[in-house]
């Protein structure tokens, strides 16, 4: 029994990203060396990105365990139950290298990655968001990755019709070389109708549906675990290109069929395509799979098995059927003009064979390949320069003089600007669910048929992760459940995606481990289940690593949609309220970042006792119809959230007048981001309840002014009318893009 | 009652949408429509809806017009039959001959998605009877090639014909450069044909029709169609 | 001078648009048609040195009119009005 071909050694083993180790444990799992079909096999199984070789063993420590979870982390997403019989499926993942390589068709393949693992589960998928991050605007490629990235996400997403409603961006150096791409897509499915990605049944036909395969994307799941160097073009071939108008198709024929009773198990082809599609739902189910590549739709001539095998085609997916449904595939397939070809069965020796012009060129045991590969505890040691750059001395920095001209200077940052610039690139209300736009702290999606809505937030300031991964991680999940929260929406679960450097390297390491440990606690401390993600490593450029970056995208539901909230002052009069404590706090600010151009000192401390509080007291008032508008003090501090109040509304714009003065320095006060706090404004019939409520959970609630005509004033320390801090905070992003012409590719 | 087909286009998005808006919030009675379809299943009136038909790749809206549905959507048309045209339909209705004038890329070369101003120029259509003139309406936006360009003498004929139904205004109903989002000429977002009985326009009234979701307006050129009908479409 | 640059789709990289087209020239009958891909066709009018053209033409290529990712470009010179 051989695979065919000639043996590898492990010279080319090397070449495909194993270490010698791993190739002698390659062929001692084997029982000989491989040949180079399946040496590109196991290279992809055994790559970063798909056996987590790295993380595995830290990610253990995720709690993903809960009452409303269906299904935790192993699947194409994860699922929580929202009651009425239905299921929530969600997932985060990063399209990163690809992005930088070739904006526009990686961020739109990312998109379309993200969509195929979500309806996979049969789920219609009702919401895409996004996480990116760019490098700042002085370096030379920023502009055209913007442009590129973010049309290629709408692109995709606008031509699929699965709504872009929300998401962050953020600019910061520490990506100029090394974008991060992070998307992210919610559906709805009955729970009793999760399909999953488990082959079984001995003799059931294996079916191939979707695009033909072409030599796109080979070996992108390695290169995915690779660094970027000079060498990084010539692998430039490999960029997969997107068909949303296929995806779109294969979205209705795979829901179609997923109605009738034909399907056992099916799982997108995404990193590593057919390959990894095969051995992981035959390791799923304990069987074997044998595939006949003769039979898979080619694009192309004259692929070598290699290819085929380890082809990143785009649109495709790999379906175990009941034995006799064939038929029944092919014809609803056939009604949406798509492939649908039979091209192998499952079988019970546990093996993956694959047969190429009659013979066997592929024989390699399922388990190993799934499963072999090393988990590493990978060495870690905090950064030496870490105690040096958490070293803050605010005596240094004189406040500014001209607080009008320091908040409208935040406004203008790219960091807090409006970013209609590049939500109006999105398709914000197809599938006419859309109940609050990008634009407010999180997004709401009503669920059709109920009277439930979710909300959804994606949540990282990767500032404070460099400064400290472990409270930067926590505030990742606190915030991200705190934006939901302002929506209306009980924080039900959490896709993460960590974003790091080489894990070789202890200090990264380090800041992996740390950043784990926090959302750990954080989820813990709010019982929240992580239940799907990913993890991108090697993110670096010339030996430099990414600030950490584990983006948290949080899922809440609102049990009576009528009960949602927004951010923006909606009413004259209104009390505007504080929930929470202000700290002298600036360590990692935007302010210290954007005007003094200091990125060092400790992150703002989170007692999640408080958190915890402060969110239940928030939620509860909104249930109870008691506020108006709920924002989340985030990036720029009190400050700025009090202008995003009063000019982020849909309907037009309001003034506010803050009477409370400074009781700490007055730009911590104004600009530090201490957490746990939400700005609220409410009717002032209603503030002897809402204290009631605060009182009952501990939670410090401070009236700070009220609602009040076109200008927003703060003590005797900042007055600015609101048309201009509408002005600089809604144009300043377009402007910037505009500002040099877009350097093509 | 209404009996209102809505075509789905292989890559049409909004069908479903107007299904929904059509028989779950306005009550009406909505029949798909498939592309391959030969007949009409006798609707009294049809929907073209949004989306990216065929992908829109090689030109948006060329490929749809091919579709054996085209032909019954044709015939029904040229007998007086009431056909509105969102977006994606809009751009089919031009390519097919039915409307004049042709959709091409958004000025900015952007996508642009939101919510948009338009005034309706006249309110004695078969699409804006329930509408006032000059009446001011608030419907969403998105699309890519949402630029409404004709030459001269077409041009001159639509706005001599008062074929132009909506144009895209600011907040005080005025129709300035600002308020016009893809560069359209005179700021048309609508145009009916010379019998006046297919219209087409870029806004998305079936993303209007639930004030639960923010806006309402689109719900009145769906109420004008049925106000139509029960007079007997005598256009 | 008159350059006409032609940019298409590389050998190999999927063309969405050129797959969606041809379907649509079969289902209209036109059944013989094969690898239908698409691209983009540029003019322009191009002063200077006619030595250097050619290498002009092709910097304006590699740095803006092509997408060497994915595309692949080829261009004529010729005397401005002779086709």
């Amino acid at each position: 029994m051989s695979g065919g071909g000639l043996e590898v050694d492990e010279k080319a083993a090397i070449e495909h990203g194993l270490t010698a180790e791993e190739f002698a444990d390659v062929c001692r799992a084997i029982g000989r060396k491989p040949n180079l079909a399946e040496l590109g096999v196991i290279s992809v199984m055994w790559s970063e990105h798909c056996s987590y070789k790295s993380s595995r063993a830290v990610l253990r420590d995720l709690p993903n365990d809960g009452p409303r979870v269906l299904q935790g982390p192993g699947e194409n997403a994860g699922a929580v139950s929202i009651g009425d019989g239905l299921a929530a499926v969600f997932k985060i993942e990063s399209h990163n290298h690809p992005s930088y390589i070739e904006p526009y068709q990686g961020a739109a393949t990312g998109v379309g990655g993200i969509m195929r693992d979500v309806f996979t589960m049969g789920a219609r998928p009702i919401a895409n968001l996004n996480s990116l991050r760019f490098g700042s605007f002085d370096h030379e490629r920023t502009r055209y990755l913007v442009s590129g990235v973010v049309a290629g996400v709408g692109g995709y997403g606008n031509c699929v019709g699965v709504p872009t409603v929300g998401g962050e961006i953020y600019f910061d150096r520490g990506y100029n070389e090394n974008i991060l791409v992070n998307a992210f897509t919610l559906g709805i499915v009955q729970a009793d109708r999760i399909f999953r990605a488990e082959a079984s049944g001995v003799g059931n036909p294996v079916l191939y549906v979707g695009s033909k395969t072409g030599r796109d994307g080979i070996h992108g799941a390695s290169m995915a675990s690779t660094e970027f160097d000079d060498e990084t073009e010539e692998k430039r071939p490999t960029v997969q290109v997107g068909d949303p108008f296929t995806e779109k198709l294969l979205i209705e024929a795979c829901l179609e069929l997923m109605e009738k009773d034909a399907i056992v198990a099916i799982q997108d082809m995404g990193a590593a395509g057919l390959t990894s599609s095969s051995v992981e739902m035959a390791d799923r189910g304990g069987v074997g799979i044998r595939i006949d590549l003769d039979k898979v739709p080619k694009r192309e001539e004259g692929m070598t098995p290699y290819e085929i095998l380890l082809s990143e085609s785009q649109e495709r997916m790999l379906i175990v059927a009941r034995a006799g449904a064939e038929q029944q595939v092919r014809d609803i397939f056939d009604k949406w003009d798509l492939d649908a070809a039979v091209i192998g069965e499952v079988t019970d020796d546990g093996f993956l064979r694959v047969l190429s012009g009659g013979e066997e060129v592929v024989a390699l045991p399922v388990g190993p390949l799934a499963n072999g590969a090393p988990i590493y505890e990978r060495p870690y040691a905090q950064p030496r320069k870490q105690a040096e750059l958490q070293r803050l001395s605010l005596q240094d920095i004189p406040p500014p003089g001209d607080y009008n001209r320091t908040l409208t200077r935040l406004l203008a940052t790219p960091n807090i600007a409006s970013r209609e610039w590049v939500f109006s690139q999105y398709d914000q209300f197809v599938g006419g669910n859309t109940v609050v736009r990008p634009g407010s702290d999180a997004a709401v999606v009503r669920v059709k048929g109920t009277n439930k809505a979710i909300a959804l937030s994606v949540d990282c300031n990767s500032r404070y992760c460099l400064l400290d991964p472990y409270v930067g991680a926590m505030t990742a999940v606190v915030e991200s459940a705190r934006n939901v929260v302002c929506a209306g929406a009980e924080p039900i679960g959490v896709s993460d995606c960590l974003n790091f450097g080489n894990p070789e390297k202890p200090e990264v390491m380090w800041q992996f481990r740390e950043a784990v440990r926090g959302i750990r606690d954080a989820c813990e401390a709010l019982a929240l289940p992580v239940v799907s993600g990913n993890v991108s490593l090697y993110n670096e450029t010339e030996g430099r690593p990414i600030p950490p970056t584990p983006t948290i995208a949080m899922v809440g539901l609102i049990e009576d949609v009528r009960l949602h909230c927004t951010q923006w002052f909606r009413n004259e009069g209104d009390l505007v309220v504080l929930l929470g404590r202000t700290r002298e706090e600036l360590g990692g600010s935007e302010y210290l970042a954007a005007l003094h151009g200091i990125v060092r000192g400790t992150p703002p401390w989170i007692d999640l006792g408080v958190e915890a509080a402060v969110q239940q007291v928030c939620l509860q008032a909104i249930r109870e119809d008691l506020v108006r508008s709920a924002h989340d003090v985030a990036e720029g501090g009190l400050a700025v959230a009090l202008a995003e109040c009063c000019i982020s509304g849909p309907e037009g714009r309001l003034g506010a007048e803050i009477e409370l003065e400074a009781s700490i320095r007055p730009d911590a006060w104004l600009f530090g981001e201490s957490q746990s706090r939400i700005l609220i404004s409410l009717q002032s019939r209603n503030l002897t309840r809402l204290r009631e409520v605060a009182a009952a959970k501990d939670t410090p609630l401070t009236v700070l002014g009220s609602v009040r005509g076109n200008r927003l004033r703060i003590g005797r320390l900042l007055d600015v009318e609101v048309s201009e801090l509408h002005s600089v905070w809604s144009g300043a992003l377009a402007s910037l893009m505009a500002e040099d012409g877009v350097e093509a590719g | 009652m209404m009996r209102c087909g809505v075509v789905t286009f292989p890559g049409s998005l909004d069908d479903a949408d107007t299904l929904y808006s059509l028989s779950e919030v306005l009550g009406v009675e909505a029949v798909p429509l498939w592309h391959k379809d030969r007949g009409l299943h006798g609707v009294d009136s049809i929907v073209l809806p949004g989306g990216f038909s065929y992908g829109d790749y090689l030109r948006s809206g060329a490929l749809a017009r091919f579709s054996p549905v085209m032909d019954s959507v044709v015939e029904f048309a040229n007998s007086g039959g009431l056909v509105m045209g969102l977006c994606n339909g809009f751009q089919i209705l031009c390519e097919a001959g039915l409307l004049p004038g042709a959709l091409v890329r958004n000025q900015s070369l952007l996508f642009v998605c939101r919510a948009a101003h338009l005034r309706v120029e006249r309110n004695d259509t078969a699409f804006t009877n329930s509408c006032s003139e000059g009446e001011r309406l608030l419907l969403p936006i998105k699309h890519g090639e949402g630029c409404f360009v004709a030459n001269a003498d077409t041009l001159e004929r639509i706005e001599g014909n008062g074929q132009v139904v909506v144009r895209y205004v600011d907040e005080n109903g005025e129709t300035t450069q600002a308020a016009n989002p893809n560069g359209s000429l005179n700021n048309i977002a609508g145009i009916v044909n010379e019998a006046g009985n297919v219209f087409g326009m870029m806004p998305h009234a079936e993303h209007a029709c639930d004030r639960a979701l923010g806006m309402d307006d689109g719900a009145k050129f769906f109420r004008s169609i049925e106000a139509q009908l029960a007079r007997g479409n005598a256009s | 001078m008159q350059a006409k640059v032609y940019v298409t789709p590389k050998a190999g990289v999927l063309d969405p648009a050129g797959k969606a087209t041809q379907k649509a020239l079969h289902s209209l009958g036109f059944e013989e048609v094969r690898d239908v891909r698409l691209g983009r066709y540029i003019t322009m009018e191009v002063e200077g040195d006619p030595t250097e053209v050619t290498a002009r033409l092709d910097d304006m290529c590699r740095q803006l009119l092509a997408n060497g990712v994915i595309e692949d470009y080829r261009f004529e010179v010729g005397e401005t009005g002779v086709e």
